[in-house]
């Protein structure tokens, strides 16, 4: 018997969309390992998100009390570990969003289990899963094998659907322990948006250095599709836009149903985290720029003279 | 007041080389590859730099692998570093093993803080840091950041991003994070991965390699540590990735706007 954790995350009292593709992961595991499916929840007045997991057919630990309020690696990871111990856990996954990222890890050492991160596929065949995951920036795709009894792991949300309904799981309260912690959780400073999530939208419009840090004409395309703003390093390490906008190696990576790529030269950092979109649009001034070798549709031009075009089209055609 | 500071640098393929896989799978062609130190360990580096002029103190600097990784400790003692380790170890480097070996370096180092890149461009885990916070059982503070700018003024002073309390004692760390911006304060020793937006790594200078020549570099043998060096992430096969198909170019937004209508129908 193999079973399966599935670590999931709550926001702001609500399931992360990236949890029900790591709960999705999860389902594969199972049915091929044959082990039972589980997934826990842990924060603080979290009951109502750990209900909405219930229909998955995933028993649902709810890990609601105060000392996991914060997000805190130091305190979440405990709580997993033990929590795979009494279910007798082969497999803890979770979402590779900068949560699982950090307690992941964590959690996997104190486990003494080997982890493979950002997973795209299970691999291999039988008993033996090899976990697909990409390195080099993506130049590479490797199948790992963790030898450890226990493995740890993060999924690439973009590369797993979603978990489908299954029968309705048992909500049980998970058992919390937490040692005394060192870290202090001083602040969060949500940073608002009327945009999509980044990794969950249909239409992702990034600007680069091109844009010169003014990102309006980008903005204006992004509203009139419905779309999210991404960028490259380069614009991000300007200062022209937060950090979480990064698509790329260390960023985020996207795979929406188009990608706009506007002033963006392409270096193969930035193109790891965007060339699973569907369709690539590169709009970008210099002819040779290495984006057009993997965009779908280049235009060689200004993109302050071609996206309020695009704008203009859009409004005008699709009656958005 | 003084910080001891421990940095971990990787020797890795330098980012802008053409990674190829192997004809048949077992690793990538590694002629013609440059190799450098991994670029968030730069910024680990200088962010230990900057907390030592700042506070007083003294960074480490450590490396694990065979003897060519001593070229990237080199690099970090003259960017300034002050003494490097160099552990010896040729068998293959999962991040299981990497935090058991630098765990035992820690010990013996007794650092107050640990500074690691937050993952190496090689491989691409984000592991090693998280791992070895684990087993020290030591708080960690991963994807460290800041809010200024890399053009800012306190960039351009050198300003450490990461905020040592006065008595010494606690370190403030700025996380980005899934939908805004987290701040941890650490109790010391501690464990810090460093994200890209941290700081601009100095340029060594030609004195500070003149220098770094003399500095000590001590050598340690991996296997006399008393850490399992049993690799636990085993590669079985490496590919490429499907290659995608690009390169149409369109005359004008027009064209654009009836490809993606009529024949992506993504609008």
């Amino acid at each position: 018997m193999s079973n399966v954790l599935i670590i999931a995350e709550a926001f702001k009292g609500q399931v992360r969309r990236a949890s029900l593709h790591a709960l999705g992961a999860g389902q594969q595991l199972a049915r091929r390992t044959g082990g039972t499916l589980h997934v826990v929840l842990l924060g603080k007045g979290i009951g109502e998100a750990a209900k909405s997991l219930a229909g998955y057919g995933a028993t649902v630990h709810a890990a609601d009390h105060d000392a996991l309020a914060a997000p805190l690696a130091e305190a979440h990871a405990p709580v997993v570990a033990a929590l795979a111990r009494a279910i007798g856990a082969t497999y803890v996954g979770a979402a590779a969003t900068t949560y699982g990222k950090d307690l992941t890890p964590r959690a996997a050492a104190l486990l003494d289990a080997a982890m493979a991160t950002e997973v795209t596929a299970f691999a291999g065949e039988g008993a033996t899963v090899l976990f697909r995951r990409p390195m080099w920036a993506g130049n590479v795709l490797a199948d790992v094998e963790l030898v450890t009894a226990v493995k740890a792991f993060t999924i690439r949300p973009t590369e797993y659907a979603q978990a489908t309904a299954g029968a309705a799981g048992e909500v049980k309260a998970a058992a919390v322990e937490v040692p005394a912690l060192k870290t202090r959780y001083v602040s969060f400073k949500e940073v608002k948006s009327e945009r999509p999530e980044l990794t969950e939208a249909r239409v992702v419009v990034s600007g680069g250095r091109g844009t010169k840090g003014d990102f309006k004409p980008l903005e204006a395309l992004a509203d009139a599709l419905g779309g999210a703003l991404g960028a490259s390093r380069a614009a991000v390490d300007a200062g022209w836009v937060p950090n979480d906008w990064q698509v790329g190696q260390t960023g985020k990576v996207v795979a929406p149903d188009l990608y706009v790529a506007a002033g963006i030269s392409g270096a193969i950092q930035h193109v790891a985290g965007m060339k699973g979109s569907k369709v690539i649009v590169a709009i970008n001034k210099d002819p040779e720029a290495p984006i057009f070798q993997i965009a779908d549709y280049g235009l060689v031009g200004d993109l302050f003279k071609v996206l309020p075009e695009l704008v203009a089209k859009v409004k005008a055609g699709s009656g958005h | 007041m003084a910080l001891k500071i421990l940095v971990t640098v990787k020797r890795v393929e330098d980012p802008e080389s053409k990674i190829r896989v192997k004809p048949d799978g077992s690793g990538i062609v590694t002629d013609g590859v440059n190799y450098k130190m991994n670029p968030f360990d730069e910024i680990a580096v200088e962010e230990g730099l900057r907390l030592k002029e700042a506070h007083g103190g003294e960074v480490v600097v450590v490396s694990i692998g065979g003897e060519k990784s001593a070229t990237e400790i080199r690099a970090a003692l003259a960017m300034g570093a002050d003494r490097g380790v160099l552990v010896r170890h040729d068998g293959p480097l999962d991040p299981v093993v990497v935090s058991a070996i630098l765990a035992k370096v820690t010990e013996l180092e007794k650092p107050d803080l640990i500074l690691l890149g937050k993952q190496s461009i090689d491989d691409d885990q984000n592991q090693a840091g998280q791992y070895l916070a684990a087993r020290l059982g030591l708080p960690q503070g991963t994807f460290a950041s800041k809010t200024e700018s890399l053009e800012s003024e306190a960039e351009q002073k050198k300003v450490p991003g990461l905020k040592l309390a006065a008595d010494g004692k606690r370190l403030e760390v700025l996380r980005e994070i899934d939908g805004g911006l987290e701040t941890l304060d650490l109790s010391l020793p501690a464990v810090v991965t460093v994200d890209l937006r941290l700081n601009k790594p100095r340029f060594a200078s030609l004195p500070g390699i003149m220098k770094a020549k003399k500095k000590e570099l001590k050598e340690l043998q991996a296997a006399s540590l008393g850490a399992d060096l049993t690799p636990k992430v085993v590669v079985r096969a490496l590919a490429s990735p499907p290659a995608r198909k690009g390169g149409l170019k369109v005359a004008d937004v027009e064209e654009l706007w009836k490809k993606l209508h009529e024949e992506a129908k993504v609008l």
